[in-house]
């Protein structure tokens, strides 16, 4: 009607549900478009404003934080998924705007290739990694393309000769779902060694079968759907930072929705992580020293992002998730996403009031607990101050450090 | 009795993958005499076009949590959601945000 945009006209108690074809309802931001979708609890958008809004928010999430400087080489991670490629998608918008309100810093783009734990044939994931490729030329920007078999190379994933568990409670209380299997293998930190280089863009072959084998077999050694997925996301971060880290860029985005924020949240608590819930979620993390890692995306909801993604073309490649045996229970991951997705379709503030519950944690508690001793998957500092027994510490009591390790650790 | 009319389905974001990969379907629903609303089309989406496991789309009568549903471009929380009524040439995306399971 001629009257939108008065506050008292908006349509929004539910049952009210005009036709959209004879009374579509409008944005209640403009007052004169025809809203294209609701955000937030029943406030309905137009596409343009929508569009606004969205872009609006990264520049706000970078002004807020003001971590990034004029100048400074930044390693966006990208995954193909609709999160990190909205990112890119913001990054572009935002490299050209005008002069007053453009953004300052040179991106790069890194792609962690996935398929060996995705139960992607070699046909698929050369597939997959060819319509990544076209992807990322397509933002003109420079970009690293690297195989999760990588992680092999780095000495990051050594299997162990003798049979102790070395991670077994390394994350504080790692809730034993997560720690499963792991005892086979160590994981080297590495933050301080100078690791092998990433692969160049422009040729897309996957790597040696043997190393394909040799971590497919690290991942079945993780006995749960819930130990994979927590070493898939750790791996991932180690080559992302690495990458970074011999690349020369300082500081890193990744593409964690607040949708994806809340479900790490809950599921953090749950794995016994609830220590590290501020640097495993917060905006920045700074639990790698000389690179930080970033997450603008973290004030957008998935379905803000799906909805931009679509209205504004942005292109995306789906990957299929991380494998599972037959039978397997789900992952206290997938679990939680159920849940709280469940949770969300009954009570619409869930999400929102879950990840605002996250913005009030501080990341000093973690910080305080003494250097040398630090997980070695997460890099977290451990929060067992004083308490070195093995039955608390598996890094420092099982008496199982590596070769060539760091001192110190 | 009512004519029955061509409708385009798109699935994205992973919804694809229960569909065989086929991220468009075009489809002429039979006629029936009560006109089709999403209520019906889901059960109907879940008889004839789910290839697999249709519990990772359908939960209750409605679509799983996660799955956003755009009515011809638009939210369908606009739209009635479960009772809007489809019409000739209506086209309906299904965008999964989910990770995974």
């Amino acid at each position: 009607g001629s009257g939108a945009g008065v506050p008292g006209d908006r349509p929004g108690v539910p049952g009210d549900r005009p036709c959209p074809r004879s009374h579509p309802r409008t944005c209640m931001k403009c007052g004169q478009g025809t809203a294209a979708l609701v955000i937030r609890v029943g406030d309905p958008f137009c596409r343009g404003c929508f569009r606004e809004y969205f872009v609006h928010k990264f520049r706000a999430m970078l002004g807020k934080n003001r971590v990034i400087f004029p100048g400074e080489k930044v390693l966006l991670a990208v995954s193909g998924g609709p999160a990190s490629s909205a990112m890119i998608r913001q990054v572009q918008e935002g490299l050209s705007r005008e002069a007053a309100k453009r953004l300052r810093f040179v991106p790069s783009l890194v792609y962690i290739e996935e398929g060996a734990v995705c139960g992607q044939s070699p046909e698929q994931r050369e597939q997959t990694l060819a319509q990544m490729e076209t992807l990322l030329q397509a933002t003109g920007f420079p970009y690293h393309l690297v195989h999760l078999e990588e992680v092999l190379g780095t000495r990051v994933l050594q299997p162990v000769q003798h049979g102790r568990p070395f991670l077994q409670g390394g994350c504080g209380q790692l809730h034993p779902a997560a720690a499963a299997g792991w005892g086979r293998w160590h994981l080297c930190a590495w933050s301080q060694r100078p690791g092998q280089d990433s692969r160049t863009p422009g040729t897309p072959r996957l790597p040696d079968p043997a190393q394909t084998q040799e971590l497919l077999r690290a991942f079945e050694a993780a006995g749960t759907a819930t130990a994979r997925e927590e070493l898939l996301q750790m791996l991932r971060t180690h080559l992302i930072v690495q990458t970074a880290r011999n690349r020369g860029y300082t500081k890193v985005m990744t593409g964690e929705s607040l949708t994806r924020v809340a479900i790490k949240l809950l599921t953090n608590l749950s794995l016994g992580r609830g220590a590290f819930l501020a640097v495993d979620t917060g905006f920045r993390d700074q639990r790698h020293g000389d690179v930080m890692v970033v997450r603008p995306m973290r004030d957008y909801t998935a379905k803000e992002i799906a909805f931009y993604n679509h209205f504004f073309g942005v292109p995306t490649v789906i990957v299929p998730p991380l494998f599972t045996k037959r039978r397997e229970k789900l992952s206290i991951h997938q679990l939680i996403e159920r849940f709280l997705l469940g949770l969300q379709e009954e009570f619409p503030a869930t999400i929102s009031t879950v990840y605002r519950t996250g913005e009030k944690l501080s990341p000093e508690p973690a910080k305080a607990s003494s250097e040398s001793q630090r997980c070695l998957l997460c890099l977290c500092g451990l929060d067992i101050e004083g308490d070195t027994s093995p039955s608390h510490c598996g890094t420092a009591g099982a008496g199982a450090t590596p070769q060539g390790y760091p001192s110190g650790w | 009795s009512k004519i029955s009319v061509v409708h385009c389905f798109y699935f994205r974001g992973g919804a694809e993958l229960l569909f065989d990969g086929v991220k468009k379907h075009q489809v002429t629903l039979p006629c029936q005499p009560e006109p089709w609303d999403i209520r019906n089309l889901l059960k109907w989406i879940k008889q004839n076009l789910l290839k697999e496991r249709p519990e990772l789309f359908i939960q209750g009568e409605s679509v799983r949590p996660g799955i956003l549903v755009l009515i011809n471009d638009a939210d369908w929380e606009l739209m009635g959601e479960l009772d809007y009524k489809l019409q000739d040439q209506d086209n309906v995306l299904f965008i999964s945000t989910l990770h995974g399971g």
